[in-house]
């Protein structure tokens, strides 16, 4: 019987061909926007993850300042770090790998006649080793170079490739403001940050030689930590809090004047922020659901009325009223199902273009997938019950009546 | 014939429209027993209730009042979804207008009441075969009513209400929308499969050539029985 009445259901589907097409064109849209929005909030918040990987989560950043995550105040009126704090923190904490100052500025950098605007970093070595990027052509900084803030340089993929092309870079010159500086190396490739920003498009050098020659003061506004692994990352922090208000003089129950994040648990707040985004903008598309939802009853009625007396001769012949209910019920589950379904396959579609635009994960859920289809069929019921219902209580006399 | 139960016996029955100024009594104290194998033709002017007493008669409308007994249970107080089931199991019927669904084949038409039966696949196809087979339509079975005459139109509605194998069959004006010669053939062929199967037939005609094919007549006047009387067919099949 269940076979006959979905038989039934897709011969009405198909006898209005192009008014059904319509009509499921909203189901279409609004599951195809859940599953797209759903699938591409999930690769972002996997690209987060990913990327705090390529970090390596055992690393700490410290910067000056109270504020954690909101815009800072003018940088002037806090105390900065400098070179010797670095040292110090090295050196007293057993709990730390390494650490490395982190300056940088956005600046032009020319190679000939090419002019490229570029991240430009401070850093050390140290710096390469704490966020797991390797120098895959030429080599990384001497000791020597560090220490007496060389004009040598370490570029970026996207660098190399804009001044230099394939070509090997290693040995020659670009130029930095009035600095000329040496290639001595190529980086690793690294790819987009979680913020989008392209990680590759950026010069490295000393930061003793940024100090001096971009910058002009010794201050250090960042400084890189590697924790040692065996170590949690918790303690490690606590440790650096009380080594800094030590060495910066802070009265107990006054607050830090810096802060010390934590790569992981800010990996920990931007999933949670992109998950929140994506359960926003999937609420927003479940409304085009409910759109969707809606026409499949308009057009139920249209097609409760049209088919009145053909209700009428099944109700004459012997249909109980559970049976036609049964009938325009299935008919209008059929109809948001294939809605559904196409809007799964469409909404995958989109979502795989928006990853490879976006350069983020694919990655499809089958629960997703799955709760899609079961939202679209509760669609049909909820939507086609009322016109069913209709109906079955047509009184048989009067729908045979009706032509 | 006599001595046959009476199938139907309708006592006290009413059938009230609407409520205080506005009521119709369609049906106003109808007392009538039809026994199986009858033919019986329900005559008389338009108002005077003999489609509703048809409708009562086929459980498509329920009675305001009194006691209907079929086959000697009372069916006058079913629900709608119990008379469902006696239309279905125990009723079949054929309508001025045809009532085929339009864009089912003959045979797919035949084949609904089956399908509510809840057969087979393959039982209710030799069963709807047989009842076109019977109806003289066989080998129409694939048309749709569109390609079809008005008179076969009828047949296959003929069909469609003798496939559920009935006892009853109800007709309103079957004839109503034919031509005199597709008229006689329609009765000529009601006439045989009552004969043949012992089936039991309820007509509202108010033509009195169509009348006369009947055993008896029943007149009715304003929503009550005027006249009951047997036709020269009725008298011979009596004596």
């Amino acid at each position: 019987m269940l076979f006959e009445t979905i038989r039934l259901a897709l011969r009405a589907i198909a006898r209005n061909a192009m008014r059904s097409i319509l009509t499921v064109l909203g189901v279409v849209i609004g599951v195809a926007a859940v599953i797209a929005m759903v699938t591409v909030g999930q690769g972002s918040s996997e690209q987060v993850t990913r990327d705090v990987a390529k970090l390596g989560t055992n690393v700490l950043m410290i910067r000056p300042g109270q504020n954690t995550m909101g815009p800072r105040s003018s940088v002037t009126s806090e105390r900065s770090f400098d070179l010797g704090d670095v040292a110090q923190i090295i050196r007293d904490l057993p709990q730390v790998e390494t650490a490395s100052a982190a300056e940088s500025r956005q600046m032009v950098a020319v190679f000939g006649n090419i002019n490229h605007r570029t991240m430009v970093q401070g850093v050390g070595n140290a710096y390469l080793a704490a966020t797991d990027w390797p120098v895959v052509l030429g080599r990384s900084f001497l000791a020597g170079e560090e220490q007496a803030g060389r004009a040598v340089c370490i570029l970026g993929q996207t660098v190399r490739a804009e001044f230099f092309g394939a070509a090997n870079p290693v040995g020659e010159k670009i130029r930095l403001k009035t600095m000329s500086c040496e290639v001595i190396g190529v980086l690793d490739s690294k790819g987009a940050s979680s913020f989008g920003t392209d990680q590759d498009d950026t010069v490295m050098i000393p930061v003793r030689t940024f100090q001096r020659r971009i910058a002009g003061s010794s201050t250090v506004n960042m400084i890189y930590v590697a924790v040692r692994e065996d170590v949690p990352t918790d303690m490690a922090r606590s440790a650096i809090e009380t080594l800094l208000r030590d060495m910066r003089r802070i009265d107990p129950g006054e607050e830090d004047d810096f802060n010390v994040i934590d790569m992981k648990q800010l990996a920990t707040m931007l999933t949670g922020i992109t998950n929140v985004l994506t359960g926003l903008l999937a609420a927003v598309a479940a409304v085009s659901l409910l759109v969707g939802g809606i026409g499949i009853m308009n057009i139920m009625l249209v097609s409760v009325t049209e088919r009145t007396h053909e209700i009428g001769i099944r109700l004459a012949v012997g249909a109980q009223a559970r049976q036609v209910l049964a009938q325009f019920l299935v008919e209008a589950i059929v109809l948001s199902l294939m809605g559904g379904i196409l809007g799964i396959m469409l909404g995958l579609a989109l979502a795989a273009a928006a990853a490879r635009f976006m350069v983020i994960p694919y990655t499809p859920d089958p629960l997703v997938v799955l709760g899609a289809f079961a939202f679209s069929a509760m669609v049909g019921v909820v939507f086609g019950y009322l016109p069913a219902r209709r109906a079955a209580r047509l009184n048989p006399i009067d729908a045979l009546r009706h032509q | 014939m006599q001595d046959s139960p009476p199938l139907i016996a309708l006592q006290g029955i009413t059938r009230v429209y609407g409520q205080d100024e506005t009521e119709v009594r369609a049906l106003d104290g109808v007392d009538l027993t039809i026994r199986a194998g009858e033919f019986v033709a329900i005559m008389g002017p338009s108002g005077s209730g003999k489609s509703t007493a048809l409708n009562v008669i086929g459980c498509l409308d329920p009675p305001t009042s009194g006691r209907y007994l079929f086959n000697g249970v009372d069916v006058a107080g079913l629900d709608r979804d119990q008379r469902a089931l006696l239309r279905r199991h125990y009723l079949g019927f054929v309508f001025q207008g045809f009532n085929l669904l339009p864009r089912a084949t003959a045979l797919e038409n035949v084949e609904l009441p089956l399908i509510y039966k809840g057969l087979p696949r393959a039982e209710r196809h030799a069963r709807a075969m047989r009842a076109l087979d019977q109806v003289g339509l066989s080998g129409r079975s694939h048309h749709d009513p569109s390609e079809l005459s008005g008179g076969q139109q009828q047949r296959v509605a003929i069909a469609r209400a003798l496939a559920g194998a009935p006892d009853l069959i109800l007709a309103d004006e079957p004839t109503g929308n034919l031509d005199t010669h597709r008229s006689v053939e329609i009765m000529e062929l009601l006439g045989q499969l009552r004969a043949r199967g012992g089936l039991t037939i309820v007509m509202v005609t108010h033509e009195d050539d169509m009348a006369a094919y009947a055993d008896r007549i029943i007149w009715m006047v304003d929503g009550r029985i005027a006249r009951d009387t047997p036709t020269a067919r009725g008298k011979s099949h009596a004596v």
